[in-house]
C-alpha cells in the first residue's frame, strides 16, 4: 500500500485526526496563555517573584513528557484532559518568559508619562504596558504553539487526541502494509500543521501590531 | 500676595540608603498664571521636586497645597488629572496615533468622541501642527521637535490649571528650541496657566520665566525672584557663578529702551517743509555734525550732514533728497541688546528711537548703554544701586 492509496481510502480519518490535533493544541495554548500572562502580570514588577516563577516554569519544562503522562494517568486517567494538561504545561515557559520580558522592556518613561497623567495601575497595564509588550508576547505564543504541535503526538500514549494515533498505530503494526504510510502521513501532517500554524500566527502578528510598533 | 496656585511647605524627599536629602525642606509659592522656573545644576533635585508636586514621587515629609487645599494625601490619580505633566523624555505612547496620545486624559475623564476630536484638532493647531496631516501619524513618524509639541499638547488636553514641564524642549537643536520657546510663550499669553518649568539652561530660564528659583544641591533655594531682580541682585556667589560670565549681556536682553533715558535734544531735527537755510541754521546752533529730517507723520526719514546742505541750493529745493536714509529704528519696547545691534550698524553710532506709532521719540547712543551697564555693575552684590529708576 502506498501513501496515496492509503490517503484515498482513509482521508476522512486523517482529516479527523488533524482537526483533533489542532483543537488540542489550540485549547492548550489558549489555556497556557491565560494562565501564563496572568502569572507574568502578577510578578513582573518584583525581581524576586520573577526569578521564582521562571525557575518553577523552567523546571516544569525539563520534566520529560512520558513522566507527566504517567503521573496524569494515575491522577485523571486516560484521555484528552491528560494530554491537553501536559501540552499546556510545556506551553507555559515560552509564554511566561516572553510576557515578563515584554512587560519589563517597556520604556519606564512611557509608563511614568501614563502615571503622570493620572492613569490608574489597571489602565496603565491594559492601555500601555500590555499593548507595548504584545509583539513579544505573541512571539512567545508562536514558539509555544510550534513546540506543542510536536509534543502533542506523544499524547496518543494516553489515548489523547491527534495525529500521534496514526504514528503509534503504524509503529505497532511494523511489517504490515499500512505501517509505512501511517507513520509517514502522521509525521508529515504534524510538520505541516506546525508550519501552517506558525505562518498564521506570523500573519496575525503583522496585521494586529499597530503601525507605530512595527 | 493672594493665595498661590501651588505652595510647597518644607517639602522633603530622602531616598532610603542615601545620605542627605534629594530635596531638603523646600518652601516655594507659585503664583497663579505665572511661569515659575526651577533651574539648577544636574542632580540638584529639580525633577524630584517637580514630581513631588503631582506625587509621582511621594514626599518623605512636608506638605503640598494646590489653591490652598492640602493635597499631600489626596488620591494621586485624581490629583494628576488636574495637572498636565510633560516628562523629561516626552514619553509618547508609540502604539497610539498622535490623536490618541493627545486624547489620553479626555478619554479618562469620559469625554464623548466629538468633544475629544474637536479638542485634539484645536490643540494640534495651537502647537503649530496641521491636524489633517498629523492626527493619524504615529510618534515614530514625527521629528523630535514635533514629538515635543505633541507632548505639550497632550499635557494641555483637558485644560488643567497647572502644567508641570520637565525640560520640555531639552532634546532639540538650538533653532528648534528657540522656536518652541517662542511658540510656547505665545500660547501662554492666551491660556495663562500656572506653569512649573524645569531646565538647567539659565538662558532658557531668563527667557521663559516670570519667576526663577535657582536651586542648589538638595533643591535648596539659592534665590527666588524675577529674572530682572536675579540678574541685577544675585543673592550669592553661587547664583552669580550659575548666571555665568555673560551676565551683563543677559541683563541687556531684559532691559528695554523705555527703561533708560532716551535723549530727545541730543540731535537737531527738522521738518520736511523747512528750507535749506533753516536747516543750516539749526545745525550750526546745535554744533552737531548731522540733523534728522522727520516726515509729515514725524517719522525719522533721513540723516542730513553739513556737507549735504552745502551742496544744495541755499534756501530752495527739497531737503528730502539729501543725506542718507535712516535705516532701522528701534521701538521703545526693544531690548537694549537689540538697540546695541542697531547702533553698531548705524554710521553715526546712534540708534533712532520711535514710539509705537513710529514717530520720533529720541536717540540712544553708546554712552547711554555704557552708563546702563555701569549701573548694572554697581547693582551687583557689592554695590546696591537698582538699575531701573522706577
Ligand atoms: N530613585 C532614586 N533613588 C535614589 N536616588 C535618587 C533617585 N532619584 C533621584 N535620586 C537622586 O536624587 C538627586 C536629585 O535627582 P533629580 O533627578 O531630582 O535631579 P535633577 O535636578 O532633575 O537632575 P537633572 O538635571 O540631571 O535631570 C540626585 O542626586 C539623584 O541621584
Ligand atoms: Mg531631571
Amino acid at each position: 500500500m502506498t501513501v496515496s492509496s492509503y490517503l484515498q481510502r482513509r482521508w476522512d480519518v486523517v482529516l479527523q485526526l488533524t482537526l483533533e490535533h489542532l483543537i488540542a493544541v489550540g485549547i492548550a495554548v489558549g489555556f497556557a496563555t491565560v494562565v501564563g500572562v496572568l502569572l507574568a502580570v502578577a510578578v513582573y514588577r518584583n525581581d524576586r517573584a520573577v526569578t521564582v516563577l521562571l525557575v518553577v516554569v523552567n523546571t516544569l519544562f525539563t520534566v520529560p513528557a512520558l513522566a507527566y503522562f504517567g503521573a496524569l494517568i494515575v491522577l485523571v486517567g486516560l484521555g484528552w484532559t491528560s494530554a491537553i494538561t501536559v501540552l499546556a504545561i510545556y506551553a507555559l515557559l515560552p509564554i511566561v518568559r516572553n510576557t515578563v520580558t515584554g512587560l519589563r522592556e517597556v520604556d519606564p518613561a512611557i509608563v511614568r508619562a501614563a502615571t503622570g497623567m493620572g492613569m490608574s495601575r489597571f489602565g496603565r497595564l491594559t492601555r500601555v504596558e500590555l499593548p507595548l509588550a504584545y509583539p513579544v508576547i505573541l512571539s512567545g505564543l508562536r514558539v509555544a504553539t510550534v513546540l506543542i504541535v510536536g509534543i502533542a503526538a506523544i499524547g496518543a500514549y494516553v489515548a489523547g487526541p491527534g495525529l500521534g494515533e496514526l504514528i503509534f498505530s503504524g509503529l505497532g503494526a511494523l511489517g504490515t502494509a499500512r505501517a509505512i504510510p501511517e507513520i509517514t502521513i502522521g509525521t508529515v501532517a504534524i510538520v505541516l500543521v506546525a508550519l501552517v500554524l506558525d505562518g498564521l500566527l506570523a500573519l496575525l502578528g503583522r496585521f494586529s501590531t499597530p503601525r507605530g510598533l512595527r | 500676595m493672594s493665595e498661590p496656585m501651588i505652595r510647597l511647605d518644607k517639602l522633603t524627599k530622602r531616598y532610603p540608603g542615601h545620605d542627605g536629602a534629594a530635596v531638603d525642606a523646600i518652601d516655594l509659592a507659585m503664583p497663579k498664571g505665572e511661569i515659575v522656573i526651577l533651574v539648577g545644576p544636574s542632580g540638584c533635585g529639580k525633577t524630584t521636586t517637580l514630581e513631588m508636586i503631582n506625587r509621582l514621587i511621594e514626599p518623605t515629609s512636608g506638605r503640598i497645597f494646590l489653591e490652598g487645599e492640602d493635597v499631600t494625601h489626596v488620591d494621586p490619580d485624581q490629583l494628576r488629572r488636574r495637572m498636565g505633566y510633560v516628562i523629561q523624555q516626552i514619553g509618547l505612547f508609540p502604539h497610539q496615533t498622535i490623536a490618541q496620545n493627545i486624547a489620553t486624559v479626555p478619554r479618562m475623564l469620559g469625554w464623548d468622541a466629538k468633544r475629544t476630536n474637536a479638542r485634539v484638532d484645536e490643540l494640534l493647531h495651537m502647537v503649530g501642527l496641521d491636524p489633517s496631516r498629523y492626527r493619524d501619524r504615529y510618534p515614530k513618524e514625527m521629528s523630535g521637535g514635533q514629538r515635543q509639541r505633541v507632548g505639550v499638547a497632550r499635557a494641555m488636553a483637558a485644560d488643567p490649571p497647572v502644567m508641570l514641564m520637565d525640560e520640555p524642549f531639552g532634546a532639540t537643536d538650538p533653532i528648534t528650541r528657540e522656536r518652541l520657546q517662542n511658540e510656547f510663550l505665545r500660547i501662554q499669553e492666551d491660556i495663562g496657566k500656572t506653569i512649573v518649568f524645569v531646565t538647567h539652561d539659565i538662558d532658557e530660564a531668563i527667557k521663559m520665566g516670570d519667576r526663577i528659583a535657582i536651586l542648589d544641591v538638595g533643591s535648596r533655594v539659592a534665590q527666588y525672584d524675577t529674572p530682572e531682580a536675579i540678574l541685577s541682585h544675585p543673592a550669592s556667589a553661587f547664583v552669580e557663578q550659575f548666571l555665568g560670565a555673560g551676565i551683563l549681556l543677559k541683563r541687556l536682553n531684559l532691559s528695554r529702551v523705555e527703561d533708560v533715558e532716551v535723549a530727545t535734544g541730543e540731535w537737531p531735527t527738522i521738518d520736511r517743509g523747512s528750507t535749506g537755510e533753516q536747516a543750516r541754521a539749526q545745525l550750526r546752533k546745535s554744533g552737531r555734525s548731522h540733523l534728522l529730517l522727520l516726515d509729515d507723520q514725524r517719522r525719522p526719514a533721513r540723516w542730513i550732514g553739513a556737507a549735504d546742505l552745502e551742496r544744495s541750493d541755499a534756501g530752495t529745493g527739497d531737503l528730502s533728497g539729501l543725506g542718507t536714509e535712516v535705516q532701522a529704528c528701534v521701538d521703545l519696547r526693544a531690548t537694549l541688546n537689540g538697540a546695541l545691534q542697531e547702533m553698531l550698524l548705524n554710521a553715526n553710532g546712534v540708534a533712532v528711537v520711535v514710539d509705537r506709532e513710529g514717530a520720533y521719540a529720541g536717540t540712544l547712543d553708546l554712552d547711554t548703554i555704557i552708563a546702563a551697564i555701569r549701573r548694572m555693575r554697581a547693582a551687583s552684590p557689592d554695590g546696591d544701586v537698582p538699575l531701573d529708576p522706577a
